[in-house]
């Protein structure tokens, strides 16, 4: 039987641009670039090397956001998952973690699946709970954090190493996994990789295909609110010196200056 | 008065500092209650009432170490309705935050994550985070439900605030999911004596211009005479030459320590997104341009291997 495997991914402001938020304290998406979160790509990486390793799997890519997010859809694609399935709807702007995970969960149980491979985190919001939301919702074994991981029969096993201890986690399929950005580096996708990609399927649902209310989500619907948000004012000057030589205890001065010495 | 309820982060029963951090937090909202799971649980009682918990609820059962995440969610969910508090707050490391979300979608609540201050609002507790890399500050609440909110490390005081601790043993009955992912085996991280990355007042970090594991050295010997952690930056990680337990920035952790020394770390935003809260920070590099230096309250244009071994001697000889 094939396995089917969804990775959901993120589309998400370039971390190296001008992120700022709108008037109605949502992230505004006008001013910077979008891409395919990077953490993302770890993902899309461990899917794609569980599906070569299994007789025969497929690779499903999901992701929730606006029009643009298709080009994370893309690079998924490109690097080698076989389909995607875009939610997008108007009514999402806005949307909690919450309301997220619950999206998530019915356009994964409407794709189907046997194992759902997520990132560690995204590169905006940076929560890194969405995989155990997930696994809540969908009522399935949590498996996250991995720093390595594989698939033998209908067992996922994985290294999880957390603070205080390195852990070996097993549990049966259908399960929920995140892989950190030490699993593997992800591949680049090669031009015949780019080129298939524009030939395959890309699925659009909106809120109604997923049977879930307007009201349950977007900004109105979010379980929290955002009150403020205030640009961190720039630091103040510091001192610059150039080490001719007593750079050390200049800065030793300093750090006592200070009473951290 | 409200209760609080507060997730007890313990080592088989020596409580980590966060958690001390969280009920300072606690009180500013109402009375803390603690909740410890695990082996040594009970154990945790004195320190907890010493820093303000009223009443601490105590689980022990072997699910909680044979088990990943969720039997202590089934614990915290059962504490939430034996309570009915105002707000459950957890520390923001990666388990504790896996079991604040799925508690809150579990209690039907909102959650916040990585808060760096809590103050108590007419609409419920009010959570400051540090967003887009720290660029932005946002002040936000959770608005349906009980609020589940987890707090960065180093943001607030312990202090002391004696209080009854009354130890009451919690009865948890654990919900079929719970034992869906089995921890095999678990190795103790190695301790490096040193204090946790995170939790840690001063942090010294290494960067790509350390050029080398075996030149960690130079940057270790600067964290011990201070008494610091040691960071490294992501480049110094890829590279090899510091394990990623150490690493400092978006892929690794978020710091915030009174004292932040950066050395041989250009300061990209993938490394700016984890310290750029530190309170003082400090910065050694060979190049005038990096972009670290606009961030620092004092830095050195120089070679790191000159600076550091010459600031290393300094502290010693005037801490005696």
């Amino acid at each position: 039987m094939s396995l089917r495997i969804v990775v959901c991914v993120k589309y998400v402001p370039d971390a190296t641009g001008d992120r700022r938020f709108a008037d109605d304290l949502t992230l505004d998406r006008d001013e910077v670039d979008g891409l395919l979160s990077e953490l993302d790509e770890y993902a899309v990486e461990q899917a794609l090397r569980i599906a070569d390793a299994a007789d025969e799997a497929e690779v499903t890519v999901v992701t929730v956001g606006p029009e643009d997010a298709k080009d994370a859809l893309r690079k998924a694609l490109s690097m080698g998952a076989h389909r995607a399935v875009h939610v997008e709807d108007d009514d999402l702007h806005g949307t909690d973690v919450i309301g997220t995970s619950l999206v998530l969960a019915k356009a994964v149980e409407k794709t189907g699946y046997d194992l759902v491979v997520c990132g560690m985190a995204s590169t905006d919001g940076a929560m890194g709970v969405l995989p155990a939301l997930l696994a809540e919702r969908l009522g399935v074994a949590q498996v996250t954090l991995l720093s390595e991981i594989s698939v033998e029969g209908t067992l996922v096993k994985g290294r999880r190493d957390g603070d205080s201890a390195s852990e070996e986690l097993e549990a049966s399929l259908p399960a929920v996994v995140s892989v950190t950005d030490q699993s593997g580096e992800a591949r680049y996708p090669s031009f015949k990789g780019i080129m298939a990609a524009k030939k395959k399927p890309v699925e659009s649902l909106d809120l109604a295909d997923l049977e879930i209310d307007a009201d349950e989500v977007g900004l109105a619907g979010s379980w929290t609110a955002v009150d403020s948000a205030t640009e961190r004012p720039a630091r103040t000057a510091g001192t610059i010196v150039k080490d001719e030589g007593e750079g050390g205890k200049q800065l030793a001065g300093f750090l006592a200056e200070q009473k951290f010495i | 008065m409200a209760e609080v309820l507060v997730f007890v982060d313990h080592v088989d029963g020596a409580v980590r500092k966060p958690t001390l951090e969280l009920l300072t937090l606690a009180r500013r909202i109402g009375e803390p209650v603690a909740l410890a799971v695990g082996a040594g649980a009970e154990a945790t009682a004195p320190v907890l009432a010493e820093h303000g918990a009223v009443k601490v609820l105590t689980a022990d059962a072997a699910e909680f170490a044979d088990y990943l995440v969720v039997p202590k969610v089934d614990a915290l969910q059962a504490a939430v309705e034996a309570l009915s508090p105002a707000a459950v707050l957890l520390p923001s490391s990666a388990e504790a935050k896996e079991i604040a979300a799925r508690l809150a979608v579990r209690i039907g609540s909102g959650i916040i994550t990585d808060a760096t201050d809590l103050e108590a609002g007419a609409e419920g507790p009010v959570a400051t985070q540090a967003v887009f890399a720290a660029a932005f500050t946002t002040k936000s609440r959770v608005s349906k439900g009980t609020p589940v909110i987890t707090v960065k490390p180093n943001s607030a005081p312990v202090e002391a605030a004696p209080a009854a601790g009354t130890v009451e043993a919690l009865t948890v009955a654990f919900g079929e999911k719970s034992t869906a992912t089995k921890v095999v085996a678990r190795t103790p991280r190695e301790s490096t004596g040193r204090p946790e990355l995170t939790e840690a007042a001063i942090v010294v970090s290494g960067g790509r211009g350390v050029n080398g594991a075996e030149n960690f050295a130079v940057i270790e010997a600067l964290a011990d005479s201070l008494g610091a952690a040691v960071g490294a930056s992501r480049a110094a990680v890829d590279a090899g030459w510091y394990p990623h337990a150490s690493q400092v920035g978006q892929t690794g952790k978020s710091v915030s320590p009174q004292l932040y020394i950066a050395s041989g770390i250009s300061g990209a935003i993938q490394h700016r997104a984890g310290m750029q809260t530190s309170k003082t920070i400090v910065a050694i590099n060979k190049d005038a341009e990096a972009p670290i230096f606009d961030l620092v309250d004092y830095g050195i244009v120089g070679d790191l291997f000159e600076v550091v071994p010459q600031l290393t001697e300094e502290v010693k000889a005037r801490k005696g």
